[in-house]
C-alpha cells in the first residue's frame, strides 16, 4: 500500500481516451493509465478509478485534479481545470521549455502558446469539426483503417488535395475520390494535408517561427509530425508521454491544492 | 437594503410584455416603424409621431424557415431576422407599419430586398467611413430622405422644432444608459454582466416611456445605496470582461453565463446593444438634420473601413473600467467583425505596454456549443488569473 497523502492525480477524460496520471510526492510518475471514453464520461473516470485503486491508490485520501471534455463527470475530483491549462503545465514539465502547444484532440483542437510555463495565449477550432482528430477517425472509418493506418498509407500517396473547410462536405469528397478510383494512399495524402493545413493556419495565428509539441494521442505519428514541421517551417516535438500531457498538467496542478 | 430582486424581476416582465403595449399604440392609432440596427435615427421616427422600434433579430427559432430563401452560411442575424418576418412571429413586426434597413453589409442589404415584399422596407444607403465632409453629407441626405419618406407614408410633417425636440429626449435616454453603465466602474462591480444585459434588453423595449427610465434610475440608486450600506452582489476577485463583437441578445446569453460561471465578471458590453451606440450624444447646438448625421454616422461598426474608434473606444472602456481581458463574440460569417478581430486582438494585446488578454469566440444562435464555450471561457480565465 502506498502512503497517499502527498500524491497528486491527473485525470483527463477526453472525448476519444481518458487518461490518468499519478504523481509521488517527488514529482515522479507512479501510474499511468489510457482507456477508451466509450460512451460514457462517467463511466470512463470510474473505471480509471477501480484501476487506481487496483494499483493501491486510494483517490478518496488524495488530491484529484480533473480536465478535458468530461471534466465534470469525475465525482473524486477536488477540482476541474480545462484542459489548455494542464496541455501547458503538462508539455511544460516533458519539454523543459516554452513553446507552442498542438493539441489535436477528438473535440477540439488546440494551439496553446507558453511563456515562462503559462498560457501566454491559446486558440481552438470553433464550432466545427474540420481539422479535429474527429475528422480524421470519421475519414479513417472512410477508409476502413485506424488513425495510425491512416497516416502510413499517407506517407506513401500524393497528388489529391480535399477541401479544409467542413467535414461533412470534405467526407462526400472523399467518397467521390473513392467513387473515382483514386488509390487509397492518395486519399489518405488528401485527408492528412486538409488537417495539416487547417492546423497550421491555427498555428499561423498564434505566431510562427518557434518550437512546436505535439500533444495528445496523435504524436505517435512521425508523418504527421514530419508534414507539421514541413508546413509550419519550424520543429515540431513530442514526447513518449504526450498522450498524457493534459493528465499529467492536472496532476501537477492537484499539487498545489490546498 | 432595498430590494433589487423585484426590479430586476420587474424588467424580466416587462420584456415579454412590450408587444403588449405596442399593441395597445397601435389599437389607440399610433404608427410603429421596425428598426434592426443602431444606424437607425430613432429621433426622426419619433419627430414623425411614430414608435420605432427593435425586431426580433436573435433567436435561433425561425432560421431554418429563413433559409428557405436565404443561403445557410449567412450570419444567424439575418437568418433570424428574415426568419422571423417570414414566419410572422415577431409581434413587432407583425405591427410595424414599415422598416427601416441600413447597408451595413453585403448579406444585410440584400436581405432587405426581399423583406420589402413582407413590409414596405426603406433602406438607407450607409457610407462606409465616418471621414471626410462627403460620408458625412451623402449620409445626412439620406437622413432627409428619411424624414421626407417618413412624411409620405405616414401622412405628417417633421418640423426641425420636433427634431430638436428628439433630440434632446433621446440624449436624456443615453445619458440615463451611460450613468447606469458607470455602476460596473466600480471593484467589484455592483452588479454581474448578465443583469446589466437585462438592464440593456429592457432599455430596448422601453420605447422611451418617462416611467421606463425610471425604473433605470431607480434601480441605479438603490444598487448604490446597498453597495454603500456594504452589499456586494458580485464577489470580488472575479476577471474584468469588457464584451465587444456583433449585437449580443438572447442567444448569446450563452456567452455571458460561460465568462460569469468560470470566475469572471463582464464590467461592460461595447457591443450595439450596450456602449457602442450610446457614448456620443447628439450635438443640440447645431441644426438637427447635420447633428444627427454626425452622431450616427460616427457609430464605430466594423461595417466602417477603417474603423479606428472601435479601437479607440475598446482601449478606453478597458482603462476605465479596469478591464483583465477582452472577450470578442463573432457571428458566424460576420466578415466585417471577424477580420476586424485581428486588429482588436493586436490593440487590446499591446495597448502601449498596459496590454490585457484577448479572446475572440465564433458562435451562431444554436445551443450546442455551450461545453465548448465553457471550456474557452474558463480557459481564459484561468490564463488571466
Amino acid at each position: 500500500m502506498f502512503f497517499k497523502k502527498n500524491f497528486q492525480i491527473g485525470v483527463d477524460i477526453g472525448s476519444t481516451a481518458a487518461k490518468a496520471i499519478v504523481l509521488d510526492e517527488d514529482g515522479a510518475i507512479l501510474y499511468k493509465a489510457v482507456i477508451p471514453t466509450g460512451w460514457s464520461s462517467v463511466g470512463a473516470a470510474k473505471e480509471l478509478r477501480e484501476d487506481m485503486e487496483r494499483s493501491g491508490i486510494d483517490v478518496t485520501e488524495t488530491r484529484v485534479v480533473a480536465t478535458g471534455y468530461g471534466r465534470v463527470s469525475v465525482p473524486y475530483a477536488s477540482k476541474t481545470v480545462t484542459e489548455i491549462s494542464c496541455h501547458a503545465q503538462g508539455v511544460f514539465r516533458l519539454l523543459g521549455r516554452d513553446c507552442t502547444v498542438v493539441d489535436i484532440g477528438g473535440q477540439d483542437t488546440k494551439v496553446i502558446s507558453l511563456s515562462n510555463g503559462r498560457v501566454a495565449g491559446f486558440l481552438m477550432n470553433d464550432k466545427c469539426a474540420a481539422g479535429t482528430g474527429r475528422f480524421l477517425e470519421i475519414m479513417a472509418n472512410t477508409l476502413a483503417v485506424d488513425l495510425l493506418g491512416l497516416f502510413a498509407l499517407a506517407e506513401r500517396g500524393g497528388g489529391v488535395t480535399i477541401s479544409a473547410m467542413c467535414a461533412v462536405f470534405a467526407e462526400s469528397e472523399v467518397i467521390g475520390l473513392i467513387g473515382s478510383g483514386r488509390a487509397k494512399e492518395d486519399i489518405a495524402f488528401a485527408i492528412c494535408e486538409s488537417i495539416v493545413t487547417r492546423v497550421a493556419a491555427l498555428c499561423g495565428k498564434q505566431g510562427r517561427g518557434r518550437e512546436f509539441f505535439l500533444s495528445g494521442g496523435l504524436y505517435e505519428s512521425e508523418y504527421l509530425r514530419k508534414r507539421l514541421s514541413e508546413r509550419l517551417q519550424a520543429p515540431v516535438t513530442t514526447d513518449p508521454l504526450a498522450r498524457w500531457a493534459g493528465a499529467l498538467g492536472a496532476a501537477i496542478l492537484a499539487g498545489r491544492l490546498d | 437594503m432595498h430590494d433589487i430582486e423585484a426590479l430586476f424581476e420587474a424588467m424580466r416582465n416587462a420584456i415579454p410584455a412590450g408587444p403588449v403595449k405596442i399593441k395597445e399604440a397601435v389599437d389607440s392609432g399610433k404608427k410603429v416603424v421596425g428598426c434592426y440596427c443602431a444606424f437607425t435615427p430613432y429621433e426622426v421616427i419619433r419627430a414623425a409621431g411614430a414608435i420605432p422600434v427593435s425586431l426580433c433579430s436573435t433567436s435561433d427559432k425561425p432560421i431554418a424557415a429563413g433559409e428557405e430563401h436565404l443561403p445557410r452560411n449567412l450570419c444567424p442575424l439575418i437568418k433570424s431576422s428574415y426568419g422571423f418576418a417570414l414566419t410572422d412571429t415577431c409581434p413587432y413586426f407583425h405591427f410595424c407599419d414599415m422598416v427601416i434597413g441600413e447597408t451595413t453589409c453585403d448579406g444585410k442589404k440584400k436581405m432587405y430586398e426581399l423583406l420589402d415584399r413582407l413590409r414596405p422596407t426603406h433602406v438607407m444607403q450607409l457610407p462606409q467611413t465616418y471621414f471626410g465632409v462627403d460620408a458625412l453629407n451623402v449620409w445626412q441626405a439620406e437622413i432627409e430622405s428619411l424624414a421626407r419618406k417618413l412624411e409620405t407614408a405616414l401622412g405628417v410633417t417633421i418640423t426641425e422644432d420636433d427634431l430638436s425636440r428628439e433630440i434632446k429626449r433621446r440624449n436624456e435616454e443615453r445619458r440615463v444608459m451611460e450613468d447606469f453603465y458607470e455602476l460596473s466602474k466600480l471593484n467589484p462591480p455592483l452588479l454581474s454582466g448578465q443583469e446589466l444585459h437585462l438592464v440593456n434588453e429592457f432599455f430596448k423595449i422601453s420605447f422611451g416611456d418617462p416611467r421606463a427610465l425610471d425604473m433605470i434610475r431607480e434601480l441605479r440608486t438603490k444598487l448604490q445605496e446597498n453597495w454603500e450600506a456594504g452589499e456586494r452582489r458580485v464577489s470580488a476577485g472575479k476577471q474584468r470582461i469588457v464584451v465587444t463583437g456583433c449585437p449580443t441578445g438572447k442567444s448569446l446569453e450563452k456567452v455571458f453565463s460561460a465568462i460569469e460561471e468560470n470566475g469572471g465578471v463582464i464590467v461592460a458590453f461595447e457591443n450595439c446593444g450596450g456602449i457602442k451606440p450610446n457614448y456620443e450624444m447628439v450635438n443640440e447646438a447645431l441644426p438637427p438634420y447635420e447633428a444627427l448625421a454626425v452622431k450616427y454616422l460616427g457609430i464605430p461598426c466594423s461595417c466602417m473601413s477603417p474603423n479606428p474608434k472601435r479601437l479607440d473606444l475598446l482601449e478606453t472602456l478597458v482603462d476605465e473600467y479596469k478591464a483583465n481581458g477582452v472577450v470578442d463574440i463573432i457571428l458566424q460569417a460576420c466578415h466585417t467583425y471577424n477580420v476586424e478581430s485581428f486588429l482588436v486582438r493586436e490593440r487590446i494585446t499591446a495597448q502601449g505596454g498596459k496590454g490585457v488578454s484577448y479572446i475572440s469566440v465564433e458562435t451562431d444562435y444554436s445551443q450546442n456549443d455551450v461545453e465548448q464555450l465553457s471550456t474557452r471561457m474558463g480557459a481564459f480565465m484561468e490564463m488571466i488569473a
